[in-house]
C-alpha cells in the first residue's frame, strides 16, 4: 500500500474550513445562550410582579363583600369594618387634585409645544425637577404651606395640593408630546382661514391631540391615586366619614398602610381588600386610557 | 410662520359671540405665558419654603448635621449620616439587582421574543410600573418578609457561617428586603425605558451588522447596546432617583431603626422613611426643622439625578416620546 501524498493546499483548506465551522458553531451557540439569558431575565422580572398581583387578587378578593364597600371602619379587634369613608375621601382628594392639575398642566403643555424660548426652557427644567422630587418632599411643602399656615391643621385640601403637584409634570409632559404630534398642516390651515391662535388651539390642535391628552391625564390620575407618602403628612386619615375639604380625611392608600402594619388579622384583611381595590382602579384607568386613545385614533382615521 | 401669525391678527369674520370667544393672539400668548411663569414660580416657592423651614437645623448644627451619626430627638441632637448611608445602601442593592436583569429583560422584550408576545408584554410591563408603592410595601411586609426570614436568610447565613454580611438576627425585614423590594419596584421603569431606547437604534445599523455576518447576540452587544448607551444610562439614572426617593414601601420593610447595620439582615432607615416615620410626631421645633432639612437634602439629590436622567433619555430621541408610558 502506498501512502497517498496529501496535497498540502487541500489539507490546509480543509483545516481552515474546519476551524471556520467550529467558530461559526461557537458564535451561534453563544448567541443562543445569550438570548436565552435575556429571556430568563424577562421571566425573572415577571415572576415577582405576577406573584404580587396574584397575592393581591387572592387575599384581596376574600375581603370583598358588601360591608367592605359600604361600612365605616370598626375599632381594632371588632371584625366587619369597611372602607366607605376612604373611598369617598380618595375621590375627594384626587378629584380636587385633578381639577386643579389638568387645566393647568394642559395649558403649560400647550405653551411648551408652541414655544422654544428661554421661558420654555425654564419651564421644562422646572417640570423635570418637580417630576424628580420624591413625593414625601412634596408632602413637606404642602405641610409647610397649608398645614402649619394656610388651613392650620391636617386637611383634604392639603392632600389635594400635594397630589396635584405630583400630577402636574406628568400631565404637562404628556400634553406637550401629544400636541407636538399634531401635524402642522392642520394649524396652518387654520391660519389660512384667518383664525386666531386661541381658536386654532381650541378647535384644531387640542381636539386632534385628544387621544394623547387622555392617556396622559389618566396616567397622571392613576399615579396620583396611588401616592401614599404625601397623604401621611397632609390628610393623615380618619376613622369617620367626612366630605369636608378642610378636615382630616380617610384615603385608600392610608388604609392599606395603616392597617397593613397592624397585628390584627381583621385590619390586615381590610388592607388587602383595599390594595385590590386600588390596583383594580389603577389598572382600569391605565388599560382604559389606552383603549380609549386607540379607539379615538381609529375613529379619526376612518 | 411669522407672516402667517400676522395674517391671523386680523379680526375674525364670524358673529359677535364667536369674535368674543376668539381671544386675541396677544392675550392668548399672555395667558399661556402666565401659566408657565406660575409653574416656575411654584417651584421657586417650593424650594424657598423648604430651605427657609430647614434653615434652623443647618444653622445650628452646621456641617455636623451631615457627618454626625447621632439622631436623638430626646436630647435635640440631629445628624443624618446613618440615613444618608441607609439611602445609599438600599439604592445600591436595588440597582445591583435591577440593572443586569432589567437590561437583559429589555433586550429580550425588544429583540428576543416573537412579535405577538412583544405587543402584549410591553404594555403589561408599563402598567405594572403604575402599581402603587404601598401595595409593594404590603406584599413585601406580609408575604415576602416571612419567606425571606424562613428560607433566604438561613441559606445565606449558612454560606458565610453566620458572619457579615449575612450575620445577626434573621428578622425578614431589614436592609436586604428593602433593597430587593426596591429592585422589583424599579424594574418596570428600567425595562420600559430601556426597551424604548433599544428599539430606537436605527434599523440600517442593525441590518448592516447582520449583513456582515454577525449573530443576533453580536448585533445586540456591538451595535444596539452601544447605540442606546445614553438612553440606558438615562433609564438607570431615573430608576436610581426613584429608588432614593421611594418612601412608603421602604418604610414598611426596612425595620426603621436609627443606627448603622453591618449585616444585610439588619434594620436601619433611609432619609425618606425617617421623614415618613417621624414627621407628624415631631413637636420640638429643631426636630421638625431637621426633618425638613433631610427633605431638602433628598430633594437636591433626587432633582439632580432626575434632570440628568431626562437629558440622557432625551438625547437619544429629539421627539421626547420615548418612555412616555412610565416617565
Amino acid at each position: 500500500m502506498t501512502v497517498m501524498a496529501v496535497d498540502p493546499v487541500l489539507a490546509r483548506r480543509a483545516e481552515i474550513q474546519h476551524i471556520a465551522e467550529a467558530t461559526e458553531r461557537r458564535r451561534q451557540l453563544l448567541s443562543r445562550l445569550a438570548l436565552l439569558a435575556c429571556r430568563a431575565c424577562l421571566v425573572i422580572t415577571l415572576i415577582p410582579l405576577v406573584a404580587l398581583l396574584a397575592y393581591v387578587v387572592i387575599r384581596g378578593a376574600s375581603a370583598w363583600d358588601w360591608a367592605f364597600f359600604s361600612h365605616l371602619p370598626t375599632p381594632a379587634g371588632i371584625p366587619g369594618g369597611g372602607i366607605w369613608n376612604a373611598i369617598v375621601g380618595s375621590l375627594i382628594i384626587d378629584g380636587m387634585a385633578a381639577a386643579g392639575a389638568i387645566p393647568f398642566g394642559i395649558a403649560a403643555g400647550l405653551f411648551l409645544a408652541e414655544s422654544d424660548g428661554r421661558v420654555a426652557g425654564a419651564l421644562r427644567l422646572a417640570a423635570d425637577v418637580l417630576a424628580g422630587v420624591p413625593s414625601i418632599v412634596v408632602a413637606i411643602f404642602a405641610y409647610a404651606l397649608l398645614v402649619t399656615h394656610g388651613i392650620g391643621h391636617f386637611s383634604a385640601v392639603a392632600a389635594s395640593f400635594a397630589i396635584g403637584i405630583l400630577m402636574l409634570p406628568v400631565i404637562m409632559r404628556a400634553s406637550e408630546t401629544a400636541i407636538r404630534g399634531v401635524p402642522t398642516v392642520l394649524s396652518e390651515a387654520g391660519y389660512a382661514l384667518g383664525a386666531r391662535k386661541a381658536t386654532i388651539a381650541r378647535k384644531v390642535v387640542l381636539p386632534a391631540a385628544l387621544p394623547g391628552l387622555i392617556t396622559g391625564v389618566l396616567l397622571a390620575v392613576a399615579r396620583g391615586a396611588g401616592e401614599t407618602a404625601p397623604l401621611l403628612l397632609t390628610a393623615v386619615g380618619s376613622q369617620y366619614f367626612s366630605v369636608s375639604p378642610t378636615k382630616p380625611i380617610a384615603a385608600i392608600p392610608l388604609v392599606i398602610y395603616g392597617n397593613g402594619i397592624q397585628a390584627y388579622p381583621d385590619l390586615v384583611k381590610i388592607a388587602w381588600g383595599s390594595a385590590l381595590f386600588l390596583v383594580v382602579v389603577i389598572l382600569v384607568l391605565g388599560v382604559g386610557s389606552r383603549l380609549l386613545a386607540a379607539r379615538l385614533r381609529r375613529v379619526r382615521h376612518d | 410662520m411669522t407672516s402667517l401669525a400676522t395674517l391671523s391678527d386680523r379680526p375674525g369674520t364670524g358673529g359677535r359671540i364667536r369674535r368674543f370667544l376668539a381671544v386675541p393672539d396677544g392675550a392668548y400668548r399672555g395667558a399661556l405665558g402666565a401659566v408657565a411663569a406660575l409653574f416656575v414660580l411654584l417651584l421657586v416657592v417650593f424650594v424657598a419654603a423648604l430651605v427657609v423651614q430647614a434653615r434652623p437645623a443647618f444653622a445650628h448644627f452646621g456641617f455636623s448635621f451631615l457627618t454626625s451619626t447621632k439622631w436623638d430627638p430626646v436630647h435635640a441632637h440631629y445628624g443624618v449620616l446613618v440615613f444618608l448611608v441607609g439611602t445609599l445602601e438600599t439604592t445600591v442593592i436595588a440597582l445591583a439587582i435591577a440593572f443586569p436583569i432589567g437590561l437583559g429583560c429589555a433586550l429580550a422584550l425588544a429583540f428576543g421574543i416573537p412579535e405577538r408576545l412583544r405587543v402584549t408584554l410591553g404594555p403589561a410591563v408599563e402598567l405594572l410600573a403604575a402599581v402603587p408603592s404601598v401595595v409593594y410595601g404590603l406584599w413585601g411586609l406580609l408575604v415576602v418578609a416571612p419567606w425571606v426570614r424562613a428560607t433566604i436568610e438561613p441559606a445565606l447565613a449558612h454560606i458565610t457561617g453566620g458572619h457579615e454580611p449575612f450575620g445577626g438576627t434573621q428578622l425578614g425585614v431589614g436592609l436586604l428586603l428593602a433593597g430587593v423590594i426596591l429592585s422589583i419596584m424599579i424594574l418596570p421603569t428600567m425595562v420600559a425605558i430601556s426597551r424604548d431606547v433599544l428599539m430606537a437604534v436605527p434599523e440600517v445599523e442593525i441590518e448592516g451588522a447582520f449583513a456582515l455576518g454577525a449573530t443576533r447576540w453580536q448585533v445586540m452587544r456591538r451595535v444596539v447596546v452601544p447605540g442606546a448607551r445614553a438612553g440606558i444610562l438615562g433609564a438607570t439614572t431615573l430608576a436610581t432617583g426613584r429608588a432614593m426617593g421611594e418612601t412608603i414601601a421602604v418604610t414598611m420593610v426596612i425595620g426603621n431603626t436609627d443606627h448603622f447595620t453591618h449585616s444585610l439582615f439588619g434594620t436601619t432607615q433611609t432619609m425618606a422613611s425617617l421623614i415618613a416615620n417621624e414627621f407628624t410626631e415631631a413637636t420640638e421645633p429643631f426636630h421638625l426643622a431637621s426633618l425638613i432639612a433631610v427633605g431638602v437634602l433628598l430633594m437636591v439629590v433626587a432633582a439632580v439625578v432626575n434632570v440628568v436622567a431626562r437629558l440622557l433619555v432625551r438625547s437619544v430621541s429629539r421627539q421626547g416620546a420615548l418612555g412616555m408610558g412610565v416617565l
